[in-house]
């Protein structure tokens, strides 16, 4: 059988783009790698608790019933209601850095204040900086890249300031360190201040379930442990794709959310492809602490504490394994949950350097996450309060468990610093969805696949 | 269909897209976008719904028809006329 469209990666994007293809009538063949779906975000269970790896919030929340905005845009185009997500809104997060803290929630209106409070020469600018972001079309596939820090800087002047707003825009989706592009600056600004966070209360399984569910119904075709060794190429066109059992599947059009380089590679044809497309390099880990108590009866009631321990925020490559002078501290039990989740759990982020995790051996590998387990729970006490006498496991993910579980390259979570928005790429029927087209957060991704799927398969 | 089984028709496509509109104060005579939050992208889906559902083909430079539910309607009823109602 020939597909109409090949799909790689059944993660957020290539299953959104799936649905909108098999809702349309077209034949979709959906490829995983992986024995289980969702790539970057996706779900595992150790020692009888379920985690979720990548989402810490859905960003870009919106009531149920809002009719305009991302995440009411993705329901619509899935033709999905909004008891599929069951988003619940957070409890309040805030930005601490040394000597001052801003805290935020889904109403924009407490930023605000805050940096009127603590930034009082500066809340005028800020105000017409909002204004800025509220007239600049960020989702235009053909926008000049400008540099956010720049831009900003027209209108703030207090660099503590631009820091900790940046901190939780660049932690939560820069492929790029120290500065951002101005659209992916506005992308982030309003889906994490403006619109906000929530989280459904089974995690991102709940997302997922219902994307792979709706996909199904409509005949779209899902198989798991099927990678995709190679793309077939006849002259400038790419005919199908060679499994890594050696199953040749036949399309008129591939779809790869595997990333910009990663795909390019798979083209035998392709040579120059690492010179345009350089893989990102920015990477995390993230430590998971289930707890005997919930984090509000500690006293910790937010839902995620950005920190930064120097003034100047840093984001970029670490010099050491990790850099644990700037983190993020999650507790997915910090929304507004009729009923509070049956364990207490944190999960705390920070920057690592994907070379120095990669190719460890075993017994150095498990000694380094385990050291810095502790380092990083260390850290984030001046930050939350002692949690440490609570904890009932642990367990952490690196740069080389995301390198296994989403192919790209160095770990790089946020993909290559360089965007393909229109998803084109040098092969005429091969096309990029996902993080490395540049639509951001759980939200983003799927439209990301929404988009492309719109704009190239559908026509 | 006769004209107002199509008109029936548009409604329940614009029900599908927009679930959150109330549509039962529509005004057939002013554009869609001027009652609704009706971005290009679900504009685009009335045209594949019914491409979908009744595979009528309706070319980029005639998508203009669509505004409103009344020229909908006219620009719908020699494309229709032979399919048959959804019972």
């Amino acid at each position: 059988m020939r597909y109409d469209t090949i799909i790689i990666g059944a993660g957020l994007s290539g299953l959104a783009a799936g649905i909108r293809l098999a809702y349309f009538d077209r034949s979709v063949c959906l490829l995983e790698r992986h024995t289980t779906i969702g790539g970057l975000n996706s779900f595992y269970r150790l020692r009888g608790r379920n985690h979720d790896v990548g989402l810490h919030a859905v960003t870009n929340y919106a009531a149920p019933g809002t009719k305009t905005g991302p995440l009411s845009k993705l329901l619509r185009q899935l033709r999905l209601s909004w008891d599929d997500f069951s988003l619940v809104p957070q409890c309040g997060s805030r930005v601490d850095f040394p000597g001052c803290s801003l805290r935020f929630s889904n109403d924009f209106s407490l930023l605000e204040q805050e940096i009127a409070e603590s930034f009082p020469s500066q809340i005028d600018g800020f105000r017409r900086l909002v204004a800025h972001i509220a007239g600049h079309n960020e989702t235009s596939l053909d926008r000049e890249s400008q540099s956010a820090r720049a831009v900003t800087g027209e209108f703030l002047s207090d660099p503590l300031l631009i820091d900790m707003l940046f901190c939780p825009l660049m932690f939560y989706g820069s492929a790029t360190p120290h500065d951002m592009d101005f659209s992916q600056f506005v992308i982030m600004f309003k889906s994490i201040f403006q619109e906000g966070f929530a989280r459904p209360r089974e995690g991102i399984r709940r997302i997922l379930k219902h994307l792979v569910r709706k996909y199904r119904e409509l005949g779209g075709e899902l198989r798991l442990r099927a990678g995709v060794k190679q793309i077939l190429m006849d002259g400038e066109r790419a005919t199908g794709v060679l499994l890594d059992d050696g199953t040749v599947i036949e399309g008129e059009n591939i779809l790869s959310s595997a990333g910009s380089a990663e795909t390019l590679r798979l083209c035998p044809t392709l040579t120059s492809a690492n010179e345009t497309d350089p893989p990102g390099e920015i990477s995390f880990v993230e430590t998971i602490f289930s707890l005997d108590c919930l984090p509000a009866s500690l006293g910790h009631e937010e839902t995620i504490v950005f920190y930064s321990d120097t003034e100047k925020f840093r984001y970029d490559r670490p010099t050491d394994d990790c850099d644990i002078s700037s983190g993020i501290i999650c507790s997915p039990n910090n929304f507004q949950y009729d009923e509070p989740l049956e364990e207490g759990c944190l999960r705390i982020t920070a920057l690592a350097d994907p070379d120095r995790w990669m190719d460890l051996p075993e017994e150095e590998y498990l000694r380094r996450k385990e050291d810095w387990c502790s380092r990083i729970a260390r850290a984030a006490l001046s930050h939350i309060p002692d949690f440490q006498p609570h904890v009932l496991d642990t367990d952490m993910f690196t740069p080389r468990t995301i390198r296994k579980f989403t192919g790209h390259l160095n770990g790089a979570v946020y993909g290559a610093p360089g965007k393909r928005l229109d998803g084109r790429t040098p092969v005429d029927n091969l096309y990029l969805c996902g993080t490395d087209q540049g639509f951001l957060g759980i939200i983003g991704s799927m439209l990301s696949g929404i988009s492309m799927a719109n704009a190239w398969l559908l026509r | 269909m006769n004209p107002e089984e199509i008109r029936q028709v548009v409604l329940e496509i614009l029900e599908r897209i927009a679930p959150d509109e109330d549509l039962s104060e529509l005004d057939d005579s002013v554009p869609f976008r001027d009652q609704m939050e009706l971005d290009s992208m679900d504009f685009l889906d009335i045209v594949m719904e019914l491409r979908k559902q009744y595979r009528v083909q309706i070319p980029e430079e005639e998508y203009g028809h669509l505004v409103t539910m009344d020229s909908a309607v006219d620009y719908l009823t020699p494309r229709l006329k032979d399919a048959s109602s959804p019972a």
